[in-house]
C-alpha cells in the first residue's frame, strides 16, 4: 500500500511542482514589470499599478483562484443573455471556463507577480543614486545602467525575502486543490475516500519538506556564488 | 584657449536659490579649486555642469560646444548637447565604483558597452575587447594598480578604489576632468594618494576643476582659485591672490577656520 500511495502521490506532486515552476517562470519577470509601473514617474499608471497590487495582496489566494476560475464563465453567460447588444457583449459572450490548471496558473502568476513587484521595488529603491550617476557620467544609458550594473545588485539584496516568498508559493499550490486541481493535496485526500485511510493525506508534508530542502540549499549555493563583491 | 566657459549659471531647488548667476573660464591644461563652506553651492555647480542636475538658466560651453543653454528647449537640439556632455569626466566623493566588477571590469564596462554599437563591432569582436583591456590596463597602470587589476571594489582600501574610480573617468578620455571632494570620504593617511595621483595628472596638463577641502593641496595644485559664498563666487584669481591675501571679508574669515 505504501509504494502505491507514494506513486500517486508523486503523480500528484508532479503537477504540484510544474504549477510552482510555471508560476514563478511567468511572476518573476511579470513582477519586475509591475515594479516599474508602480515606480513610474507617469502618475495614472503608477496609481493603477498601487491599485492592483493592493486589490492582490488584500484578498485571499483561495477566492482569487475561485474568481479565475468561475469568473469568465458567469461573465459569458451574463453577455449572452443581457438585453444590451453590441460588439462589446458579443466579445464577452465568448468568454468560457478555462481548464483547471490554466486558471489556477493565472490566478497564482498575477498574484506572485504583485507580492514579487514589492521585493523587486524596494530592492531597486535600495541601490545608492550614485551608481545610476556614475553610469550617466560614464554615457551608459538608463537601461545599461539597469541591466549592466543595478540588478545583480539588486538581486543580491533580494534572495532573502525571495526565498521565503518562494518558499511560501511552494506550499500556497496547495490551494489550488479549491479549484479541483489535481495536485498532491488532492492526491492525498483521495485515499480517505477510497480505501478510509488518513496518513497519505499527512504523508503530503514529507514531499514539501523535502522540496523546501531542496530549495534551502539552492539559495544558499546563490548568496555564496554572490558573495564575491558586497553592496 | 578656454575650454570651460560658465555664463551666469543659476539653479533653483524650489523656492531657494543655490546658484546665483555664476560665470568664469577655465584655459586649457589649467587646475582650478572651487573652495567654499558646506552649502555654498560648489557641488551643486559642478554637478550643473556635469548634468546631473539642470541648472535653472544660463550657459555652458566644453571646448567651444554647448552642453547646456537654458534658451534650448527644442528635444533633438538638447540630445546633442546631452552627448558633448561626454566630454566631462567625474570622479565621485563616495567613488560609486560598480561593486560586482573588479577594478578593471569598472575601467572596460562602459567602454565595453559603448563599442557594440560600433559596426565593425561583430567582426572585430575580439580585437576590439582586448584594446579595450589594453586601454584600461594602461590607465590603470597609471594610478598604480597595476597588481590590482581583478580585485573587487570590496577587497580594496578607500584610496584604492578612488584610484580606480580616476581611472575609469580618464578612460573616457574628457576634456576636463571633475573631482567633488575626491578626499572627503577618505582617512586621512588615504588622502596622499589621490592627491599624489591629481598632482601627476595637473603635471600631464591635464585640464581639472577640483571642489576640495584640501587648501594646502589646493594652494599647491590650482593656476585658478574660486571662492564660493552662498551661491556666488565671492572671490577668484590665482592661488595667491585668493588664498594668501585675500580681500574679501568672507574669504578671510572662511580661511581662518583652516588655520586653527
Amino acid at each position: 500500500m505504501f509504494w502505491t500511495v507514494t506513486a500517486s502521490l508523486l503523480e500528484g506532486f508532479g503537477v504540484t511542482l510544474k504549477l510552482f515552476g510555471l508560476t514563478l517562470l511567468f511572476s518573476l519577470p511579470l513582477g519586475l514589470i509591475i515594479s516599474f509601473g508602480s515606480m513610474s514617474k507617469f502618475k495614472p499608471l503608477k496609481w493603477l499599478t498601487k491599485t492592483v497590487v493592493w486589490i492582490i495582496r488584500g484578498t485571499p489566494l483561495m477566492l482569487q483562484l475561485i474568481i479565475v476560475y468561475y469568473g469568465p464563465g458567469l461573465l459569458g453567460v451574463w453577455a449572452s443573455e443581457t438585453a444590451v447588444q453590441n460588439s462589446f457583449t458579443a466579445w464577452l459572450a465568448g468568454f468560457t471556463v478555462m481548464d483547471r490548471f490554466t486558471a489556477a496558473l493565472v490566478a497564482f502568476v498575477i498574484n506572485y507577480a504583485c507580492y514579487f513587484s514589492e521585493i523587486y521595488r524596494g530592492g531597486i529603491e535600495s541601490i545608492s543614486k550614485g551608481q545610476y550617476e556614475a553610469c550617466q557620467v560614464l554615457g551608459m544609458s538608463r537601461s545599461q545602467a539597469f541591466f549592466h550594473v543595478v540588478l545583480l545588485q539588486v538581486i543580491k539584496r533580494i534572495i532573502a525575502p525571495m526565498s521565503n516568498e518562494i518558499m511560501t508559493l511552494v506550499k500556497d499550490t496547495s490551494l489550488a486543490r479549491i479549484i479541483a486541481v489535481y495536485e498532491i493535496i488532492w492526491s492525498g485526500e483521495a485515499f480517505i475516500k477510497t480505501d478510509g485511510l488518513l496518513w497519505p493525506l499527512f504523508y503530503t508534508g514529507a514531499f514539501y519538506l523535502v522540496c523546501c530542502g531542496l530549495l534551502t540549499v539552492l539559495f544558499n549555493k546563490l548568496e555564496k556564488k554572490l558573495s564575491y563583491f558586497s553592496v | 584657449m578656454s575650454i570651460l566657459e560658465v555664463r551666469d549659471l543659476k539653479k533653483n531647488f524650489g523656492e531657494t536659490q543655490v546658484l546665483k548667476g555664476i560665470s568664469f573660464s577655465l584655459d586649457k591644461g589649467k587646475v582650478l579649486s572651487v573652495i567654499g563652506s558646506s552649502g555654498s553651492g560648489k557641488t551643486t555647480l559642478l554637478r550643473c555642469i556635469n548634468g546631473l542636475e539642470t541648472a535653472t538658466s544660463g550657459v555652458i560651453e566644453v571646448n567651444g560646444s554647448k552642453v547646456f543653454d537654458s534658451s534650448v528647449t527644442d528635444k533633438k537640439e538638447l540630445k546633442a548637447l546631452k552627448g558633448n556632455q561626454q566630454n566631462i569626466g567625474l570622479v565621485f566623493q563616495q567613488f560609486n565604483l560598480f561593486p560586482q566588477y573588479t577594478a578593471l571590469g569598472n575601467v572596460t564596462l562602459a567602454m565595453k558597452l559603448a563599442a557594440k554599437k560600433r559596426p565593425d563591432y561583430k567582426k572585430n569582436k575580439k580585437a576590439i575587447l582586448e584594446d579595450i583591456d589594453k586601454t584600461a590596463k594602461a590607465y590603470l597602470d597609471k594610478v598604480g594598480l597595476s597588481d590590482k587589476l581583478g580585485n573587487y571594489p570590496c577587497e580594496l582600501s578607500g584610496g584604492q578604489q578612488q584610484r580606480v574610480s580616476i581611472a575609469r573617468a580618464l578612460a573616457m578620455n574628457p576634456q576636463i576632468l571633475f573631482f567633488d571632494e575626491p578626499t572627503s570620504a577618505l582617512d586621512p593617511e588615504l588622502t596622499g594618494e589621490i592627491l599624489k595621483t591629481i598632482r601627476q595628472l595637473a603635471d600631464e596638463k591635464m585640464t581639472m576643476v577640483i571642489v576640495t577641502h584640501e587648501m594646502n593641496f589646493a594652494k599647491d595644485v590650482s593656476d585658478q582659485i574660486i571662492f564660493m559664498d552662498n551661491g556666488i563666487i565671492a572671490e577668484a584669481g590665482t592661488p595667491e591672490e585668493v588664498l594668501i591675501n585675500p580681500k574679501n571679508p568672507r574669504t578671510q574669515a572662511f580661511l581662518r577656520t583652516y588655520e586653527k
